[in-house]
């Protein structure tokens, strides 16, 4: 393509990126090295039906003043980065000295806010992405083989979970997991323990939202294994069968290979989207269990207070977990790319 | 046309009270939109404004329980999307301490004069909210199920622990205590409830520095989770909807409930006969020997946006105004509420909210940094009750995670 048609074709795709992607990245970086300037705060009489008290209340005049001498707020650097509620330096610092072995200081570490959703988030896509792969590809291998008549309604029903609203799909298995709900007490009676409370217990909750998040994204590499299933060169296939190879052997040494390159779109999309899980986490109400990087930035933006700059540190953070996860993978398809040419 | 709608339905359900509104709230133009929590006294509220739409003038509602998460961020623009935030003495901070919500001392003397002086909500002799409403939280019991197990409504949490254990014991119900402990703000406000009562200061005297690493706080938490074992291993997810559920259900014997939601559970609809026609009221509980009861005296009011033209500021007042006289009550919706409003004939279901204000109970702290301290302690208390930390650990993480949220807001 000459140079100039290509400018003019990557130009739309191109100023929406900057417009909605760049830019807001630089506006997040922005505020997260700016906090709210220090409160003016004055005392006053407050009065209501109960009764007066004496109150305080944060004195407006005397913000708006701040407000416009400085727009941004006062620059506070990496202050947000580090405190206790992010990456927290000193807190592990001081948990590095004191713990007693490794597993005392990554419990001390989990414990702090950030590295608790940290641990989930990365629990979470090591586990899903894989797994939902895995599943995908079985999936997609045994509806290749069925008769043709059966294939239809069956690539339907293995698509639900994706087209169910992730939010509704999770509400309706919290119903169900309920220690009052269909399968809550189905696995009360299976185990024997009436007791048996699958949201009362945090490693139970992790698998309850792992599982769901396997379902959930399965239906996706699915569609894009089957997708490739057909294009697996058919005349390779009826040679591997001509020398005798089961269908174990030709998966594995004809269309196995043939995918590679598909599983490493899939693997990227997957760690992208498993690192941001976010609604299981509500749907679920498993806040007291889980958090995750997403649920985290909205816990800061949903609260009684708001905290932007604490939000935007973390969204940052997340920013960066991404681009960390994701090199490995990126540096791959460059060489991929790089040796085809 | 959707408005359009909505006022019509609203006029419809508010047929009796259509004599108040024959004037159309005394306005014609203006935009009206309220956000609000989606309790039974809200609705009725915003339905009464809905019903003064006239002429050019629009009013709409947005009744959700995530207000709190669209009303600042919606009347932070210019004009606001939001003219009006229903609020509590614990959300009108946020508003406050961002500005956004305006003094309505002029609106009053234009438009208000009429307005009881008991509903004005005034801070450092600004007017910022009208009142309408008393809440609080309280315990409501079964009365079929205490008499089967011989026992007295409890007037302690004490009495409550050894009342549910007898209800076990006689195999009457597993769990048969209640309570909106769902991580989050829920959990935070019952922590909130039983310190109160403990008498525990979440301050150091005249600062924000927070504390509440003391043994208040190491019995506040003892005493959530001591109650945490008599209630649905589920309770870290239920909030004041699913712990209704529960009671609906008939899975209840004993909780700790918001006043304004008790009126649902007595409604012949809710659940079997037997449950609605036993469920009872009484007083805040007290705790650990104390005089002061462990609840919290809330008042929800209205305000009006800063951000909006004077039309659309006069508009809100007046339909909101029109919405909280003794025009909107009626026998169906009398109960549903202490309220405020001139006219209010109490109900039997509204004695928990009367006997709270009557035992002296503490008003919620409306400081601007509380929100921080009551965002840390519904994000850390959990672990306590889960038994994955002390509770000494718990409540340092509590005050540490505070501290640097305050930190950051420029509170400290």
């Amino acid at each position: 393509m000459k140079h100039r048609s290509f400018f003019w074709f990557m130009l739309p795709s191109a100023l929406a990126m900057l417009v909605f992607i760049a830019a807001p990245i630089v506006s997040v970086l922005i505020q997260s090295v700016y906090a709210p300037h220090e409160q003016v705060i004055k005392v006053v009489e407050s009065c209501s039906i109960f009764g007066c008290t004496e109150s305080t209340t944060v004195d407006q005049d005397a913000t708006s003043a701040l407000r416009d001498a400085e727009p941004l707020g006062r620059f506070v650097g990496s202050q947000i980065y580090t405190d206790r509620n992010h990456l927290a330096t000193e807190e592990i610092a001081v948990a590095w000295q004191e713990a007693e072995g490794f597993g005392d200081f990554f419990s001390k570490a989990t414990n702090l806010p950030f590295y608790g959703a940290m641990s989930f988030t990365l629990t979470y896509t090591a586990v899903v992405t894989p797994m939902a792969i895995i599943l995908g590809f079985f999936i997609a291998l045994g509806v290749n083989g069925l008769p043709k008549l059966l294939r239809g309604p069956t690539i339907f029903f293995s698509l639900l979970p994706m087209i169910v609203t992730p939010l509704v799909g999770a509400l309706i298995l919290f119903w169900m997991i309920d220690s009052r709900g269909v399968l809550g007490v189905g696995l009360q009676n299976i185990l024997g323990d009436p007791t048996l409370s699958l949201k009362a217990s945090t490693p139970m909750m992790w698998v309850t939202l792992i599982v769901y998040g396997i379902w959930s994204s399965c239906p996706f590499a699915f569609v894009v294994y089957y997708a490739g299933l057909q294009t697996v060169p058919q005349d390779s296939i009826e040679s591997a069968k001509l020398d005798g190879a089961s269908r174990w052997q030709q998966t594995w040494h004809i269309v196995i290979p043939h995918l590679v390159p598909l599983t490493t779109f899939m693997a990227l999309i997957k760690i992208m989207d498993n690192f941001r899980v976010f609604e299981p986490i509500v749907s679920f109400n498993a806040e007291a269990h889980a958090q995750s990087l997403s649920s985290f930035i909205y816990n800061d933006l949903s609260g009684e207070t708001q905290l932007l700059s604490s939000a935007a540190a973390t969204s940052v953070l997340t920013i960066i977990g991404v681009v960390i996860l994701l090199s490995p993978v990126l540096v791959r398809t460059w060489r991929d790319y790089g040796n085809q040419r | 046309m959707t408005t359009m709608k909505k006022a019509v339905l609203a006029s419809a359900l508010a047929a009796a009270s259509a004599s108040a509104f024959a004037d159309h709230c005394g306005f014609n133009e203006g935009r009206v939109n309220i956000v609000g929590n989606e309790f039974p006294a809200i609705q009725t509220v915003g339905a009464g404004a809905v019903a003064c739409a006239h002429g050019s003038a629009t009013v709409e509602t947005n009744l959700t329980k995530d207000h709190q998460k669209i009303n600042l961020a919606g009347m932070s623009g210019n004009p606001a999307e939001y003219t009006s935030a229903i609020v509590a003495n614990s959300s009108i901070v946020a508003l406050m301490n961002e500005d956004v919500i305006r003094p309505l001392n002029d609106l009053i003397a234009e438009y208000g004069q009429d307005i009881p002086k008991k509903q004005l909500v005034t801070i450092g002799g600004d007017v910022m909210a009208v009142a309408f409403m008393a809440n609080a939280q309280h315990l409501v019991y079964r009365q079929d199920i205490l008499e089967q197990a011989g026992l007295q409504p409890p007037s302690t949490y004490e009495e409550m622990l050894s009342g549910a254990e007898k209800i076990r014991q006689m195999g009457i119900l597993e769990y048969p205590l209640g309570g909106a402990y769902k991580a989050g703000w829920n959990l935070a406000q019952e922590f909130t409830n039983m310190y109160i009562g403990h008498e525990g200061e979440f301050y150091k005297p005249g600062t924000a520095e927070v504390s509440v690493n003391n043994a208040k706080g190491v019995a506040t938490l003892e005493m959530l989770k001591a109650l945490s074992e008599y209630m649905n291993p589920d309770f870290l997810t239920h909030d004041s909807n699913l712990t209704s559920d529960e009671w609906t259900a008939g899975n209840v014997a004993m909780m700790n409930m918001w006043g304004s939601r008790t009126g649902n559970l007595l409604k012949p609809e809710s659940s079997d006969p037997v449950v609605h026609t036993n469920t009872k009221v009484a007083g805040p509980m007290t705790v650990a020997g104390g005089a002061e009861p462990a609840s919290t005296l809330w008042w929800d009011g209205w305000t009006v946006a800063k951000n909006v033209s004077d039309a659309d500021a006069k508009a809100t007042f007046l339909a909101l105004k029109a919405a909280t006289t003794e025009g909107v009550l009626n026998a169906d919706n009398m109960g549903e509420a202490v309220w405020m409003i001139d006219g209010y004939q109490p109900e039997e279901v509204n004695e928990g909210v009367f006997a709270a204000i009557a035992a002296g109970t503490t008003p919620y702290p409306m400081l601007p940094y509380h929100g921080l301290l009551h965002t840390a302690l519904g994000d850390n208390i959990a672990d306590f009750l889960t038994g994955k930390e002390s509770a000494e650990q718990t409540l340092s993480d509590i005050e540490a995670a505070y501290t640097a949220a305050a930190k950051e807001k420029g509170f400290l």
